[in-house]
């Protein structure tokens, strides 16, 4: 009561606070809350124990397994590769320059779709990469490597663009103050370099593991899709649907929101504490 | 504010996403405008028999009719149409999936089958196997393709129709020729531990086989394999199993829907005409099997007589042989597991 009159009735800066909030309020309702609770609330229509042995059948368990696993995995090494080409392209001028920024968002335009039909020709056994990569043993389409290639690939662009600004912040001061302290190369970029970075770093990190975990279209050409091996879990939701069985796969996605909106937590409060203690 | 160009993308996206949906094209042209909602590989069928029927019905009602045609895989269809697309007509590639309407809504009632003749399919096609030139690992019948060292790609049962008419063949092969249950298991077990990649749809499963060279053969729909031929060349042998199964392609008017907006009278025409010689003679050119006994002997070496089972006779219908073996739990699961641990 008390805290709800002086929210009201304080004073902001800034000018419409109270209909800007209730748009905020509106807008995430509409776009994002409602759409993501009627998929709570068609699961409602199992029991617990149905809801329970779907969620945790041994296909889908294996599916996870995949997903989270792949998912992970790849957004590593995006964040390592994402930020080497992030710092490539904000401290380096060399010809076409330019462009190569520009090849780092076409992930986010190209239908994923293409994506995937595209890797998958390039890492066949007969693709281009794929005949070269066959003969030491390692197959790539149609296995669990190949839905990690798939992974990365449409993760990369998160890294680089929360990374990139973060960079172009940076001063020259800095590092010329360490260097002046007497620091090392090495010990400019571990002591005062990166923790600069680290939020953004996660931030991206967080994005391109949220992003692997829905994606669907390029990851199912190159998986290859065998049960309890390359099997995704959006791909069982789908086989949920094909049956009609609209709980069961609402279930399933609802797992995969849950863990993912943790993760995102999780994330998100380990930056918090990162910029707290570096000090705002 | 490290966040903010991504962010600033994903809202344009978002917001771009939205006004393509709003803005999805209204038909322009006077008079009636049916909905034909269809599953993916009839679209060129259809692109070819719409213009026969709006011509057709302009001579014999003076109307000018406009059809649009909606594609995408059968069951995401069904589901679409249960969940509000306004479709007059829909034509599937599998039962189930307009039974679906009847126990989903009721959209339809739920004798639609009987409405129209031959289970109110007119065309039909099979289950057929496709092998690499000269026929290297002499593959004859379904149960070959369960042989060790052979390797055969199908397209994902559980996702597709394709898929699951080709384990249905197998299966059925082995109860024509007087197998039991077990053995029919027992082959189609053999079978499947033989497919390196479950594709998500049939055309998928092509470029797999012909274009990434993997597997010794490839089981698919009759009515694909001259598509095949054309576009990949002649590396490939059809081979044409003594027993197969028929796949049925039922077509059904959405009661719900035409008689809401009034268009009962042009819906069924336009299916009916399906089985008129013209329809049928599309049919066959499309490399599926007419119901017209007159137009099948005119294309008679284009379709080899073999035997032929329907999904009624052997498996008790289309809804019957979901749930026993394709549902979470039915036999296909069993196979999948029991052919991991060979």
């Amino acid at each position: 009561m008390f805290l709800s009159r002086t929210l009201l009735k304080r004073h902001s800066v800034l000018p419409g606070f109270d209909l800007a909030l209730g748009f905020t309020v509106f807008y995430l309702c509409v776009i994002v809350l409602i759409p993501l609770s009627a998929a709570f609330l068609k699961t409602f229509t199992l029991t617990w124990p149905q809801f329970w042995d779907t969620v945790t059948s041994p296909r889908v368990m294996a599916s996870y397994r995949l997903t989270f696993g792949a998912s992970f995995a790849a957004a590593v090494m995006n964040g390592f590769f994402g930020l080497i080409i992030a710092w490539v392209l904000v401290r380096y001028e060399f010809f076409g320059k330019r462009f190569v920024d520009a090849l780092v968002d076409l992930p986010f335009a190209l239908p994923t779709a293409v994506a995937g039909i595209a890797l998958t020709a390039l890492y066949a056994a007969n693709g281009w990469i794929g005949q070269f990569l066959a003969p030491l043993g390692i197959k790539v389409s149609y296995t669990p490597v190949g839905v990690f290639v798939a992974l990365t690939f449409i993760g990369l662009p998160f890294v680089v663009r929360t990374l990139q600004p973060v960079l172009e912040d940076l001063q020259k001061e800095l590092e010329e103050a360490a260097a002046t302290l007497g620091a090392s190369r090495w010990q400019t970029f571990t002591r005062v370099l990166f923790p600069i970075m680290m939020p953004a770093l996660l931030t991206g990190f967080a994005l391109a593991f949220a992003r692997a975990l829905g994606e669907y279209g390029s990851v199912i050409f190159i998986a290859g899709n065998m049960p309890m091996v390359s099997e995704i879990t959006p791909l069982l939701i789908i086989t949920k649907l094909e049956q009609y069985d609209y709980a069961g796969a609402t279930a399933i996605a609802v797992v995969l929101l849950v863990v993912s909106f943790v993760m995102l937590l999780a994330i998100n409060l380990i930056q918090a504490w990162a910029r707290k203690r570096q000090g705002g | 504010m490290k966040t903010a160009a991504v962010t600033r993308r994903a809202a344009l996206a978002a917001v771009a996403s939205s006004l393509l949906i709003g803005a999805a094209p209204a038909a322009l042209a006077a008079g009636p405008t049916l909905l034909n909602v269809s599953y993916d590989v009839a679209r060129e069928f259809y692109k070819n028999y719409n213009p026969v029927f709006i011509a057709y019905w302009k001579k014999t009602s003076g109307e000018d009719i406009t059809i649009n045609q909606s594609h995408g895989g059968s069951s995401k269809q069904a589901r679409s149409v249960a969940d509000g697309l306004e479709a007059d007509v829909i034509t599937m590639n599998q039962a189930n999936d307009i039974d679906f309407l009847h126990t989903q809504g009721n959209l339809v009632p739920a004798d639609w089958a009987k409405r129209l003749p031959n289970n109110s399919a007119p065309s039909t096609s099979t289950s057929v196997i496709l092998v690499r030139k000269g026929n290297p690992k002499g593959i004859k019948e379904w149960a070959d393709l369960g042989k060790p060292g052979v390797s055969v790609v199908i397209p994902n049962p559980k996702v597709t129709g394709n898929g699951r008419y080709t384990y249905l063949a197998a299966w059925g092969s082995v109860i024509k020729s007087g197998g039991d249950a077990a053995k029919a298991k027992d082959t189609v077990t053999k079978i499947f531990a033989n497919v390196p990649v479950f594709d998500g749809g049939g055309r998928a499963a092509t470029t797999t086989f012909a274009q990434r060279n993997i597997g010794d053969a490839l089981a698919t729909f009759e009515s694909e394999v001259p598509l095949i031929l054309r576009e990949f060349g002649g590396d490939f042998d059809v081979v044409y199993p003594s027993t197969s199964i028929l796949a049925e392609n039922p077509v059904s008017v959405i009661d719900k829907v035409v008689d809401r907006k009034g268009t009962r009278k042009q819906a069924e025409a336009y299916l009916k005409y399906l089985w008129s010689d013209e329809g049928q003679e599309i049919v066959a050119q499309h490399n599926l099997r007419p119901r017209s006994e007159k137009v099948l002997a005119k294309y008679a070496k284009q379709f080899p007589k073999i035997n032929l089972f329907t999904v009624d006779e052997v498996f008790g219908g289309w809804t019957k042989a979901q749930k026993d073996h394709f549902d979470d739990g039915g036999t296909y699961d069993q196979v999948i597991a029991a052919a991991k641990k060979r």
